[in-house]
Formats: structure tokens, sequence, C-alpha cells
């Protein structure tokens, strides 16, 4: 008996290049209202004035996160943690109800891939034409094709680089920067690095992104189930394909093996060969099938959103929607919904003052005249509105207790400042005492933190 | 770099980094290629030969080839990492980078960025200082910073601290000479005069003697005692003991006591002796800063007459 024969492979193997065909149709519009709305957004954002500065501008030197009204300071890192887990239930609930559509419409990996296919489009040609284009010699088209592609896909990766800093940096101080070419090395850095991002990305990585690195991918089939809609090929009605017309009593199915689908699809896939994990939901083969389903006068939907079971069961599109309100979904739903509320609550009955009481520790505790007992404190007070505000301070908890001095504080708009405090009280028993200070605004008794502290009397 | 008292441990950290640096690459190339049963169709299999559990087996599914190349140029960055800075054993590195310098670096760079303001106030009179808006407020994080821990976030000081607030000055309380004692130091001494002074009773009087000079209640016997022995302390104190700033000697006629003023106080105090010492930041802050201190503790003493503290400015 001889051994098995065996051959040595390659565990690495290099990417084959994917040329995506331009489509249009309802899922094409959808995609590109999606670019749309998202980059007019993000590259509008930072223009944004308000109320004499950027409306949205997260100042990590002062440690202020100004958006529109609001002013987040490190102290609310909790509302950061909050809008992320409310992030997260919102993938997992449209992710229940319609599996990869965040993939497929908004995610800036798709959005960005769509952006720059555009601008390969416009100077290389369609698919074709790239493919013939990078299988040619360098000849003097290819170099100025290339080079032009290239020049413009750095032109809009540094300009999406510059945005992104100007949300920490003010933008009009980076526009100066960068016209008396004196932007700073952290500035530089990043627009540099978030634009290469980009570049390589959006330009090079593409599907791979999705396939290899994005982690959301990888964990979302937790969140399918047989209801969740998918890109499905309607295997039932499509097999056994064959290209050409068909005539009557023809049992071929309605695929016509044109490829299309292959064709369009931005990673690559064979849909007809049912669900795979680098499908993104981009629903690109379902508007190249029902172009050709046009074209040979059939029905739409070849290949189309469906959910397993209404795939299974030839279910009706009423009973696919009445399979929506599934306890997964409720409780997604649900659990989603009290974030918000609890999200939105805090956030609308935030005082905006925080206080902080340091006792002195230096000093126990000091006998003054009368027998009376004096302790320190420094209250840490930050002013998280806007306007300047003057606050009153106040002791209570003690017998006789009172602030010794001056107990009005003014605070800047959006300041902090230590104020060191005295507190009279009588004295009594020795040991450690419970008292609390009040700070309240003068122009607005609603502004009123109190924040307990403990007041030692020597023994 | 003399961290240890044999070099052994250089050695063995330094040979454990490279190793597992060697080994890593070696996994990684040896780990590319792999080797297959081929099929009938005269083609590789399109499984490992991995069977788990009876009957799951491993796929071959390539990788993409630039993620083998991202984890080759992990194992370069290592390599230049360690050239370049410290991390083999005891090797400091090419480009003799430090903790300690970059804590340099950064204070340079804070006393390029901030040294022009506080030179400016330098070469103002400290009266002048005091009076600046801006300058009090400075003032008054630096002494948060490294007063209050002493003389309490108030000034109003502690036992055996100070009270800077009040017109008394153990030193003197002009602004330059409330520099110089930030600058340079002060040690307060105050000798055990227990032995000097007889018994209990010559001690007690002493102390009472003080404490009516102070305007205290004190039996009008043992003042008189006291009266009679106060000799001894009058060398520092001077005889109608007003104290000596130019000896930091307490002035015993007011009510300041800076360790108590209670007869049983007093008496410890002249039994035992005390000293205290007020460090020398001199060469810590340097001289601008100590400046600019010293103008904000002389102003709490001396507050201008129309505004305690100015909240709103010093907020800025």
């Amino acid at each position: 008996m001889s051994a098995p024969k065996e051959a040595v492979v390659k565990m690495y193997a290099a990417r084959e290049e994917i040329y995506p065909r331009e489509i249009q149709g309802r899922y094409a519009r959808l995609r590109w209202a999606g670019v749309w709305l998202t980059q007019l957004v993000f590259y509008g954002l930072p223009w944004l004035q308000w109320n004499g500065r950027q409306a949205v501008l997260f100042d990590l030197g002062a440690r202020k996160f100004h958006l529109f009204g609001l002013v987040l300071w490190p102290q609310d890192f909790i509302y950061l943690a909050g809008l992320l887990i409310v992030c997260a239930y919102g993938l997992f609930m449209v992710t229940a109800v319609a599996g990869r559509v965040w993939c497929g419409f908004a995610c800036p990996q798709t959005v960005y891939t769509e952006l720059f296919l555009w601008i390969e489009r416009r100077i290389e040609g369609a698919r074709s034409a790239r493919i013939r284009l990078d299988r040619q010699p360098w000849t003097f088209e290819k170099t100025w094709k290339k080079g032009a592609k290239h020049a413009a896909w750095m032109a809009v990766a540094l300009w999406t680089g510059f945005t992104f800093v100007g949300y920490f940096t003010p933008v009009h101080t980076l526009v100066r920067e960068v016209a008396s070419f004196s932007v700073g090395p952290w500035e530089g850095f990043w627009v540099l690095f978030y634009g290469f991002a980009t570049y390589g990305n959006a330009g090079w990585m593409r599907e791979q992104v999705c396939k290899y690195m994005c982690p959301y991918a990888r964990f979302q089939s937790a969140m399918f189930d047989k209801d969740t809609l998918i890109v499905t090929y309607d295997r039932a009605r499509g097999e056994p394909r064959r290209p050409g017309a068909r005539t009557v009593g023809d049992t071929a199915g309605d695929c016509i093996d044109c490829t299309l689908c292959v064709q369009v699809c931005p990673t690559g896939i064979d849909i007809r060969r049912g669900l795979q994990y680098e499908c993104i939901g981009c629903a690109a083969c379902v508007d190249a099938c029902n172009g050709v389903m046009d074209k040979v006068k059939k029905r739409h939907g070849l290949i189309r959103y469906a959910t397993e079971n209404a795939l299974a069961n030839n279910w009706s599109t009423a009973q696919v929607k009445a399979r929506l309100l599934r306890p997964r979904v409720l409780a997604y739903g649900a659990v989603l919904g009290l974030l918000v509320l609890a999200m939105t609550t805090s956030l609308a009955l935030r005082t905006p003052l925080k206080v902080d009481v340091v006792r002195d520790r230096g000093s126990m505790g000091r006998e003054v005249e009368d027998g009376q007992v004096e302790n320190v404190y420094r209250l840490q007070l930050m002013n998280t509105s806007e306007n300047t505000r003057t606050y009153r301070l106040a002791v209570e908890g003690m017998p006789g207790a009172r602030i010794v001095g001056a107990d009005v504080v003014a605070l800047d708009g959006a300041s902090a400042r230590g104020v060191p405090v005295r507190v009279r009280a009588e004295g009594g028993e020795g040991g450690s005492h419970r008292i609390a200070f009040t700070i309240t605004a003068i122009d607005d008794p609603a502004v009123s933190v109190r924040e307990e502290a403990a007041f030692i009397v020597p023994r | 770099m003399a961290d240890f008292t044999s070099g052994f441990w250089n050695w063995y950290v330094a040979l454990i980094t490279v190793a597992s640096i060697a080994g890593c690459a070696i996994l990684l190339w040896s780990q590319s290629r792999y080797k297959i049963r081929v099929g009938q169709d005269g083609q590789p299999e399109k499984t490992t030969g991995h069977v788990w559990d009876e009957d799951l087996t491993e796929l071959n599914t390539p990788m993409p080839r630039w993620w083998m190349g991202l984890f080759y140029l992990t194992i370069v960055f290592g390599i230049v990492y360690l050239v370049l800075f410290p991390g083999l054993g005891s090797y400091a590195g090419k480009l003799g980078w430090h903790s300690t310098g970059a804590y340099q670096a950064e204070l340079k760079q804070a006393d390029t960025d901030f040294g022009p303001l506080f030179a400016r106030y330098a070469s103002q009179d400290l009266k002048a200082v005091a009076a600046d808006p801006q300058a009090h407020a400075i003032g008054e994080r630096m002494f948060l910073n490294y007063c209050a821990q002493c003389h309490g976030s108030d000034a109003r000081g502690n036992k055996g601290y100070p009270n800077l607030t009040d017109p008394d000055w153990l030193h003197g309380g002009e602004p330059e000479t409330i520099k110089l004692t930030i600058m340079a130091g002060r040690i307060g001494q105050m000798p055990a005069m227990g032995a000097a002074l007889g018994s209990d009773k010559d001690i007690e009087g002493v102390a009472h003697y003080v404490r009516n000079l102070s305007g205290l209640t004190a039996d009008p016997v043992k003042v008189a005692f006291g009266k009679a022995k106060f000799g001894a302390c009058a060398a520092c104190h001077g005889p109608e003991g007003k104290g000596n700033p130019m000896l930091g000697a307490p002035n015993l006629a007011d009510k300041t006591w800076l360790y108590g003023g209670s007869a049983d106080t007093i008496m410890e105090t002249i039994r035992k002796g005390r000293t205290n010492t007020m460090p020398a930041f001199g060469d810590f802050l340097g001289e601008a800063k100590v400046h600019v201190l010293a103008a904000y503790v002389w102003s709490l003493s001396n507050p201008a007459p129309s505004k305690p503290i100015d909240e709103k400015v010093a907020a800025k």
C-alpha cells in the first residue's frame, strides 16, 4: 500500500481583484441616498456655527465636548457609553429585522467604497474597460488614467482626513493653519493617517475590510434567525438555470445565467449559492436581476429580500411582516427604547453644575475663639452651562454651622475652579460629623447641588 | 542601569525577547504552507485533513497574503524598535531615549510656554504683581498646589504652621521678606528652656506671665513669679516679649499662638522647645514663580481695599 499523495498548498493567497459593474435601480438609489445623507452630515457639520463657536467640537485639550447647546465634560463620559450601547442595540435590532442593511447602505466602508468606485468609473471606465486596462502593459493611457484616479482618490481622502480633524481642532483655525503651512504635528499626523486609512480602505482594501477586519460582520450572525430579511435567490423559481429564450412548455427556470448578479457584487460572490458570510446585503444583485427580468418579461424578485421562512413556506409579504413582532425583535426594541428614554431624561434633567468637596488633608480641625471649631474645604466647582453664573454656598448639618468669609462665587461659562471654604461650627463631641454643602445658582434656584462632607472636631 | 547586582537578568530578558521574536518568525514561515492530500482528480483536497469530534473538518480557505505581510511587518517593527529604544535587557537603544529625558523635555517646553509670562511679572514690583488679577489667579493655583498642604487651602494655617492671612509675621511681612522666606525657607528654633528656667513652678510662672502679656487670664501670683524668670526668654523675645523678626522669635504679647495658647501648651513649649521648618522653594520653583507666589501670599494679609477677592476675574 503506497502512502497517499500529498501536495504543498499555500495558507495565504493573493487577493483577486473585483470589478463591480455599475448598476441602477431602487437599491442603488437608496445606497446613494445613504452616501449623501451620511457624507453631508460628516463633511458639513464642522462648518456649522453655534453661538459664536463651532457647533460640534470635541475639544480634547480643554476636555470639553461641544454638541450644539450641550457641553459635555469628562465627568459626562457615561453618556458616551450610553450612546455606544444605544448604537449597539440599534444595530442589533436592525440586523434582527433586516440583516446587514447597515453594511449595505450606511457603513462608512460601503459609503466610501461607493464614492471611490464612482471616481474609478469616471476615469477608467466601465467594468470591462477596467479589466482590460489592468491587463494591458504600462502604456501612456494606463499611466495617466491610474495616476489621475489615485490623485482624485487622495484628494477625497485628504479632504476626509481634514474634515475628521476639523471635529477636534476648530475647522476655521485648521484652514488657516493649512493655508500657512503651520499645522501642528498631531493635527498633521491625523489628517494624513485618517486620509491614508480612507484611501487604503476604500481604494485598495474594499471588501476585505468586511471579510477579514470587521468584527461586526463576524458577530451579527448571532442576531440572525429564520425570520431575518436577507438577500436571497429564489432557487425553486430560478432552477434549472439556462441561457437563452424560453419556449412554451420549457422546464428551465427563470434564471438565464447571465451572471450579472455576480458582476455587480462588490464582494465578488454568487448569491445563487445561498447566504454567504461575505454578503453585505447591499442588494446590488437584486437591482441587476430585476433589470434582467424586465428585459425577459418575467416577474421581479428572482433575487430579492426575503426571509428563510418566507422562502421555505411561500409566505406573502403580509405574512413576513406579521413575523416582525417576534420576541427577539421586541426584546431588542424594548431595551433600545428604555435606553433612549433614560439617556434623554438624564440629559434633560442634568444640573449644569458639578461639585466636588475636598477636605483639607493637612488639618483635622482647628479650634478658634469661643470653643468653636473650623474645618477647611476646597470646593471644586464646575460651571457646565455656557453663561457666567454666580453661586451662593451654604452649609448645614452641625449646630451653628456656617461659612466664614465670602459665600458667593462667580464662575465663567464652561469653566472650573477650586474655591477654599472655611466652615465654622460649635464644637461638640470629638470625631467626624456629617455636614452637607448646598451650592445654588443665584439666577436660577433650580441649579443646585447638595454634596455631603465630613466635619472633624478634634478630640 | 545597575538595577540588579549581576548582569544575569539583563541577558535573561534579552534572550527571551530575541528567542520569542525568532520563534514567531519561524512559526509564521513554517505555517504559511501546508501539505494536503491529493484527491482522486489530482487536485489537492479542500480540507486540511484535520478532523475533530468525529466529523468536524477544517477547510483550507487561504487568508489574504497581505495579512501575512502584516505579521512580518510587526516582526520588522519589533526589531527596529528594540534597536532604537531600550527594551533588550540593559541595552539603552540607539536613540538614547529615557523617561527622565522625556520628562525634562516636557518641563523645558512648559518653561518656554509660560516663561515669558512669569518673566514679565518678575520685572514688576511685588505690590504691583499683587494687584494684577491674572497674577492673583496664578498665585492662587500655585498656593493650592504647593502651600495648602501645610498652611491650608484658606492659608489660615494649622497648629505649627502659621496663619498667612493675619498681619502677624514671624520673620517679617514685607513683600520682599515673604519672597525670601519662600525662596530660602526658614527654620524656627525655640530651644528647650526647662533646665535653664529650673523647676516646674518656674516654668508655670513664665507660662502665666506670657499669657498675661497677651491679655489672657492668668494667676496674678504666678505672673509675678514668672516675670522674674522671664529674663532667660528676653534674649530672643525681647524684654517686653514683643518678639524679634530677625530671629523669627514670635511676639508673645499678641493673641496669635502657633502651637496653642493654653497654659499647658505653653509650658510644654518652654520645657521641650519647638523646631519648625519652612522648606526652601527657590530651587524647586525658580525665582520667577516664587515672585508671583510671594505677591499672592502678601495680598492675603493686605487685601486691596475695594475687593477682597474678585471672584469673576480670579475664575479666569
